[in-house]
């Protein structure tokens, strides 16, 4: 054969560009939109009903919370009849009557802004406690970490509810919104801290670090502009959840009498009034029951779903 | 493990020392003089007064008598309660109820929990582990004392299963209706927990490995998929236990269980503060001790975790 002792085209042993795996790299869209995390989360988030279940119900509780005036007619403590106590919904008063003979309508609206507040002021606090403690703590290492990290043993050694109980004691005169979210939140932030210093712990080893570092990067704006960015997205989660059980201890604690005064209208104040009554009107503890829960749902949902929208791992879990 | 143990109890000393001084910190800052709490409305003798103040060591500077709290501590003296009881010897009498009704609330979460998630975890995706993930996420944001007064309220008084309230001597069948509502929050962790490390076990290649070689999911499920999903869940009962004790306050107080917790919520309903901050005191004690054992059964379970230091 005469062929056989001609050298093959270097063409032989190179397959044509359009039949190869490299064809995916050159085709990538150098001109397309650009993409990072919190754009394929929200492409993600948008396609999920839960996402938007929980986000009407949240835009709800903000709403009636700022505007209480738009859902109800009837002053919460105005117009208690006392002969109208533990009634039954009438014209009017849909959800009847507390003992007091006020509307469980109106109280449960007007105290919406209650839970609400306490909610964002203890994530306020637990986010900002939370994001300095871990990423100092995570970030420098060494002394810092040890000292700040037992800090937070300390803190966290201490049920948060059971701390806020001996806070809320201890300040038994003077009991408001801003004093109830001090004493939750001072005791609430180190779960917060942790996840931080772990996902810190987790990025400042990368390339980009090291890049960063190299070009000369102040070892805080390092922190500040690269390592904290990208580490945020676990806290984010962490803290919409926090929401929640900032609102549940505000309730509880309420509920246990060591939380707002009872002029102050609450959820959590309204369920421990009205436990001594639950035989003859369960329907005056179930609603504003149900009004705490389906918040407390709503925030965790929130929660739940932006955390697999942000976890590729847990995406493949669903 | 000897190293990890010694490390592991050197680390719980600065935290015992941290607990308790934060609570005594919050309770110097307490307004009010407590002596004077114990006349009531009467004015009670001077000489009398500065007696007590000398025995209670209330005129020492304010690190003295933390140290002085902090020794009463070592030898198992919470103080007195405002009946004038010691609060140890209350302890003594309501502690074994409260460990009955924590054992048959771990016993429910820990059994149902595991078995819902592990089915839920296997079948993946299936009409049992959607309504699963829904009742979970519904047990989850119901606060504590909504369960109990729905528990109360529909299984007790309407339906007439259980006993609404616990009855004298605390009876075991009494307690099943607290102990559910107890759980109900851990269960429904439990229940996520397990199903998320189940279907991230059940995919890794020994899973894969023991089905090509023929093994049946009868075995497969239990021994190898099960026994290496439980991790997770362990080290959750560590954390969990906070929440068993908040849980157990409030739960014994709406079903009156003569427990440790009834003891905290009527002491917290009537505003008296020392007793309040001893037993709050003796459950962070118990909060410690219990997580330092689960994370030293961790370190049994996981030898990652014994030779990392």
């Amino acid at each position: 054969m005469p062929n056989s002792t001609q050298k093959p085209s270097p063409g032989h042993f190179v397959a044509p560009l359009e039949e190869t795996p490299l064809v995916a790299i050159d085709s990538v869209k150098t001109d397309g939109k650009p993409s990072n995390l919190w754009i394929d989360a929200w492409r993600d988030l948008r396609g999920r009903p839960m996402f938007w279940i929980s986000s009407v119900i949240i835009l709800l509780v903000v709403v009636v919370a700022l505007f209480p005036g738009l859902f109800t007619q009837t002053a919460p403590n105005d117009n208690c009849e006392l002969s109208n106590s533990n009634a039954g919904p009438s014209e009017g008063h849909i959800l009847g009557f507390t003992r007091q003979g006020c509307d469980v309508f109106a109280r449960i609206i007007y105290g919406t802004s209650t839970s609400l507040s306490v909610g964002i002021i203890v994530t306020v606090l637990v986010f900002t406690l939370g994001i300095l403690f871990g990423a100092f703590a995570g970030f420098y290492g060494g002394w810092i970490d040890a000292v700040l990290s037992r800090a937070g043993d300390i803190f966290f050694s201490i049920p948060y509810i059971l701390a806020a109980v001996v806070i809320m004691s201890v300040f038994s005169s003077n009991r408001n919104v801003w004093v109830i979210s001090l004493a939750i939140g001072i005791f609430a932030w180190p779960a917060t801290a942790r996840v931080l210093r772990s996902e810190i712990l987790r990025v400042k080893n990368a390339d980009y670090v090291t890049a960063a570092t190299a070009i000369g990067v102040k070892r805080f704006n390092i922190l500040w502009k690269h390592v904290l960015p990208n580490s945020i997205a676990p806290v984010i989660v962490i803290t919409t959840i926090s929401l929640a059980s900032a609102i549940v201890a505000e309730a509880t604690l309420s509920f246990l009498g060591v939380g707002l005064p009872s002029s102050v209208m609450s959820w959590g104040n309204d369920i421990g009034q009205a436990q001594t009554t639950l035989r003859q009107a369960p329907q005056v503890l179930i609603y504003p029951s149900l009004a705490l829960s389906l918040t407390v749902l709503a925030f965790i949902m929130l929660g739940e779903t932006v955390r697999d929208a942000l976890d590729p791992k847990a995406r493949a879990l669903r | 493990m000897a190293r990890y143990i010694l490390f592991r109890l050197l680390q719980a000393i600065p935290v015992l020392l941290g607990t308790t001084f934060l609570i005594y910190f919050m309770v110097f800052a307490m307004p009010g003089d407590p002596l004077l709490a114990l006349f009531g409305d009467k004015t009670p003798n001077p000489a009398l007064l500065e007696q007590l103040r000398e025995q209670y060591h209330l005129n020492e500077p304010f690190f003295v008598q933390y140290l002085y709290y902090l020794g009463g501590i070592f030898r198992f003296d919470f103080g007195v309660s405002y009946s004038g009881q010691p609060v140890t010897e209350i302890l003594a009498q309501t502690f074994p109820v409260t460990i009955r009704l924590a054992i048959l609330a771990l016993l429910f979460e820990m059994i149902a929990g595991i078995l819902i998630g592990l089915v839920s975890g296997i079948r993946k995706g299936g009409i049992f582990d959607a309504s699963a993930l829904v009742v979970s996420l519904i047990l989850i944001s119901l606060p504590i004392f909504v369960t109990a007064f729905l528990g109360q309220y529909f299984l007790g008084i309407a339906l007439g299963w259980f006993r609404p309230t616990v009855g004298a001597g605390a009876p075991i069948q009494d307690l099943i209706l607290p102990a559910l509502v107890l759980a109900s929050i851990s269960f429904a962790q439990i229940v996520r927990l397990t199903r998320s490390s189940v279907i991230e076990t059940k995919n890794l290649d020994f899973v894969r490995t023991a089905y090509s070689k023929g093994l049946s999911s009868k075995r497969i499920v239990p021994v190898h998929i099960l026994r290496n999903s439980l991790i997770p869940v362990v080290t959750y009962l560590g954390t969990d236990f906070g929440v068993l004790l908040v849980g157990a306050t409030v739960t014994e107080g709406i079903f009156n269980v003569p427990g440790v917790g009834r003891t905290l919520y009527q002491a917290i309903l009537k505003g008296e503060g020392p007793t309040v901050v001893s037993f709050v005191t003796v459950m962070v004690l118990i909060y410690l001790v219990v997580n330092l054992l689960v994370d030293l059964l961790y370190a049994v379970l996981d030898p990652r975790i014994r030779y990392a230091k």
